[in-house]
């Protein structure tokens, strides 16, 4: 058995083991050892150790082989961001070592598998490193057979013993998780977790023991922001969906696919996109409001049938699951460049709705809110999520399913008569009536992408080409008025409003958090309904003197992002300026604090 | 306005009901060009559904974009004028999602074989149950005389003023090819013809597909003429001792030179993807015995806490 290596940093021993309310643990290895299953284990016992969780993962570019982290950050309070700096590392490979050991945070601990890793003299003197013969240990607890696979779990014993985890709760974990494989699996991954957990180490399981979360958060359910949405659309009543597969988009259908049939719907896997959203859009005509979805090339491919549904004036769900752009761009990465496209993709004055989710727990309520408003207006809503929420995994309190689900049950109850684009309602709304619903005065609707007369007969005449396009357009106004105006978090008045949306929701709360405690006054505003913005949105930016809208996207040649554009043409307010950007990694915490003070030294120079 | 209480309660069985009438179930006047072969698909679509009693409200009908493709607007019940090429992906959605509808689709041959080329065949792979007719004018009607898939090498359009160029699909070969489970092929100079192919399809438990030879008299006037004995052609029905499961001999047929011959070419009764995921359905509901969806998704989420 190999001995431990202890060093010595400059943060010395002790054998006391603090109480810390939170920590970060980035895994740095190779995707095949199952890094990201470590995270998966250790988020689902967040969850019901009544501890908040969130992790961050990254998928790896390549398929099999390639580099791969997985960070998560477990935290007894709130936790809002996946954290910037790691408190631990595990490091298995010497790459893994030399490309991340810079993102230990000061005072950070580094275990390396010694069997693999050759520590650095610079880094030795920096932080407290302990190496362990994972590969060797693991190969000798399991029988030797397996080479070295199941270093994951062993790692996961470590870890357990670190933090003071719940073992019989990580136990039944990892039973369940195994039990379908055989029973020699769960005993090699019983094996492998416990010779992990009885490792045998000086001090470096004193170090540290996680407090425990509030009672209130005792019911959680653990999962990514991807499934949020597949789920928050099963629980909204979807029973019907189309897609092509595409990263990072793929995990909804396939989850679809697997699920809707349980409900009696079905998800079907289609030639292409364009093929998914007509094929959506067609089953939304049969009545009942159906989902489609992609992420980078495949939200330009339906912006065609896009615009027919807002024409013809049917209910679609389309979820975006962004990526970095333009074209093939970076598949597996993080950027939030589709918000002009999902609101302006598509050729002629086509009003939509779009809707972001800032969080894995709101991606299952944006989905359900998506599938309502898209119901009552009968227009296509989009749901922007983006890579960084959808692999990543969160625990929330469970949802209270019996009061949230619904089956949306057809409806072809005859009417005396229907015209499919009704002008006189003025808030624009008319209603679909579905194939089967007999119409007694025998005048039956024709849904179609030409513009059309109230009875969907094609109509080229200007005044009624002007009214149609009101009641399009006047959708979108009602909808705004029933919107909520977003929180404002931090004063409601002063120097520095910042603005975010979608993922970028939880690092802005902390960096104002930070910012405040440092003596600024600043606050923070996050949009989730961005077509349209809420109506009461324009009394809140007056009150402040500088609005930055921190977004994950290219400044552009006028230096400001999609969403500062958005705002910027919606209320004339010069003021409105972007902190963008585009690394195609998710914004850290440090990161808006450094931008939003170098701004603020530039706006007082100027000034 | 009608006033619904003037109006006969409806009757709940539609089987009692009167067959409707042609007036109920004509709409708008065409807007085709006088002499357009458009015109006899639609007046044998009125009688199938006459014919075949189809209660009004269930009669559904979309097209994509194209000369042909305006059908629906003169269809007096629910229709779909969908996107150029997309029609089949549209009323597959329909299809799958309502199963007590018997879908027809419409459209040209630049809307079923060019831009939705892709689309027709994974259709008929999949077989999706609905019937799918393409009044096939070799050429590009609505948008005024480009070639078409079907153009035929040497016919001078404003895209290829010295002829067409490229090899014609021939939709029957591509039809057959890709797994369309009825292949049948019909001309709108004969009616009493077409009425039979599309009463076949409609009996057809798949997807059903017709080419009816529809003459552009605007932009491709007697292009079908050797198949009109009026017009000293020659009309020739599927030999009778051709074997419609025989997929070779179909696609002998289908190689023949124009005028070949007419009637079902292919017919095979395959499960259509409607009743595959209806057994997909069943057997995933069978494990949940009628419990609320509410409760279906709590033991997913009773598994992920
Ligand atoms: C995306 C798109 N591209 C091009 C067009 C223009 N367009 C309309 S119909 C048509 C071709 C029609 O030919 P066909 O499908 O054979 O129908 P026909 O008019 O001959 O009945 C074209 C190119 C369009 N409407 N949409
Ligand atoms: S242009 Fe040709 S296809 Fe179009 S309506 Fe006229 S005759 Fe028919
Ligand atoms: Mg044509």
């Amino acid at each position: 058995m190999s001995e431990t290596t202890v060093s010595e940093a400059n943060n010395g021993s002790n054998s006391q083991p603090s109480s810390i309310s939170e920590v970060t643990i980035r895994l740095a290895g190779n995707s095949q050892d199952g890094i990201q299953s470590i995270g998966g284990f250790l988020a689902r016992l967040a969850g019901r150790s009544e501890r908040e969780v969130m992790t961050m993962m990254t998928i790896p570019s390549t398929i099999s082989g390639g580099a791969s982290i997985f960070q998560v950050r477990l935290g007894s309070g709130e936790v809002l961001s996946p954290g910037d700096k790691a408190d631990v590392l595990f490091a298995f490979y010497q790459h893994s070592y030399d490309n991340h050991v810079k993102n230990l945070a000061k005072g950070g601990i580094l275990v390396y598998d010694s069997d693999h890793v050759e520590p650095d003299e610079e880094w030795l003197t920096k932080y407290r490193h302990i190496g362990i013969a994972i590969s060797s240990l693991t190969v000798e607890a399991i029988g030797g057979t397996a080479r070295d696979k199941g270093k994951n779990i062993y790692a996961l014993g470590l870890i357990g013993r670190m933090f003071s985890l719940n073992t019989e709760k990580l136990e039944r974990l990892i039973n369940e998780r195994f039990s379908g494989k055989g029973e020699s699996v769960v005993k090699t991954a019983m094996d492998a977790f416990q010779a992990g957990y009885r490792y045998q180490s000086g001090d470096l399981f004193n170090l540290f023991r996680l407090a425990r979360g509030g009672d209130e958060r005792s019911n959680q359910v653990v999962m990514s922001g991807n499934e949020a949405i597949g789920y928050g659309l099963i629980a909204a009543g979807v029973r019907f969906g189309a897609g092509y597969p595409i990263t990072p988009w793929s995990d909804i259908m396939e989850l679809l696919r697997r699920e809707l049939p349980k409900y009696g719907g079905s998800f079907i896997q289609c030639e292409d996109e364009i093929a998914s959203v007509s094929m959506a859009i067609g089953a939304s005509y049969g009545g009942r409001v159906a989902v489609t979805g992609s992420s980078g090339p495949g939200i330009s491919l339906k912006a065609e049938a896009v615009g027919w549904a807002v024409m013809a004036e049917m209910p679609l769900v389309v979820i975006d699951i962004q990526r970095g752009g333009p074209s093939t761009g970076l598949p597996t990465d993080v950027e939030q460049s589709d918000l002009n496209i999902a609101c302006y993709g598509g050729h002629g004055d086509s009003p939509r709705v779009v809707l972001a989710a800032s969080d894995v727990e709101d991606c299952f309520y944006t989905a359900i809110e998506a599938v309502n408003i898209a119901r009552k207006y009968s227009v296509p809503v989009f749901v922007l999520s983006d890579q960084a929420i959808a692999t990543r995994i969160e625990a929330f309190n469970e949802p209270d399913l019996k009061t949230i689900c619904k089956d949306i049950e057809l409806d072809l109850s005859p009417v005396s008569s229907h015209k499919p684009y009704d002008l006189s309602s003025g808030d624009g709304l008319s209603g679909h009536r579905a194939p089967g619903t007999r119409i007694e005065d025998g005048r039956y609707p024709v849904v179609t992408g030409l513009e059309h007369d109230e009875s969907g007969h094609p109509s080229g005449d200007a005044v009624n080409h002007i009214a149609m396009t009101k009641k399009r357009r006047n959708k979108l106004k009602t909808l705004a008025d029933e919107l909520p105006t977003p929180e404002i978090c931090g004063p409601d008045s002063g120097d520095v409003l910042l603005v975010g949306w979608g993922s970028t929701k939880g690092p802005l709360h902390e960096a104002v958090d930070q910012l405040t405690k440092e003596g600024y006054t600043l606050s923070s505003m996050h949009i989730k309904h961005i077509n349209p913005l809420p109506t009461r949105l324009e009394d809140i930016l007056p009150r402040f003197k500088s609005v930055f809208i921190v977004e994950m996207n290219d400044g552009g040649v006028y230096g400001y992002g999609q969403l500062a554009g958005i705002m910027r043409a919606r209320y004339a307010d010069a003021r409105i300026k972007g902190i963008n950007k585009t690394a195609a990694r998710r914004w850290k915490v440090s990161e808006i604090i450094e931008r939003v003070k170098a701004r603020l030294e530039e706006e007082t120079v100027a000034a | 306005m009608s006033d619904s209480a003037t109006l006969e309660q409806p009757p709940q069985d539609a089987g009692e009901r009167q067959p409707v009438t042609k007036k109920e179930i004509t709409a708008d006047h065409p807007t085709w060009c006088p002499g357009c072969g458009d015109f006899s698909v639609l007046s044998i679509y009125y009688k199938l559904i006459q014919k075949r009693n189809i209660p009004h409200e269930n009669v559904t009908t979309v097209a994509g974009i194209g000369c042909s493709s305006r059908f629906p607007y003169f269809v007096q019940a629910h229709g779909v004028h969908y996107i150029h090429g997309r029609a089949l992906s549209f009323a597959s959605g329909v299809s799958l999602s309502r199963p007590d509808l018997h879908v027809f689709t419409f459209g040209g041959d630049g809307d079923a074989f060019s831009i939705g080329g892709n689309h027709f065949v994974h259709t008929a792979r999949k077989n999706i149950k609905m019937t799918y007719v393409v009044m096939d004018n070799f050429v590009y009607g609505l948008t005024k005389k480009q070639t078409s898939p079907t153009s035929p090498i040497g016919f001078k359009s404003k895209t290829d003023g010295w002829g067409a160029l490229d090899k014609p699909i021939n939709p029957m070969k591509l039809a057959i090819s890709a797994g369309a489970s009825f292949v049948a092929r019909t001309t709108h100079t004969n009616p009493k013809h077409l009425l039979e192919m599309m009463d076949a399809a409609m009996d057809h438990d798949g997807f059903s597909f017709i080419e009816c030879l529809s003459e552009c008299t605007e932009f491709y006037a007697g292009a079908f003429d050797s198949s009109n004995p009026r017009k000293g052609g020659e009309f020739n029905l599927v030999p009778e001792d051709h074997d419609p499961t025989d997929e070779a001999a179909a696609y002998a047929l289908a190689s023949e030179d124009f005028p070949g011959h007419f009637g079902i070419f292919y017919q095979v009764q395959r499960p259509t993807k409607n009743a595959l995921e209806a057994g997909v359905i069943e057997a995933a509901q069978s494990k949940f015995e009628g419990k609320p969806s509410s409760d279906v998704l709590q033991a997913t989420f009773n598994r992920i806490k």
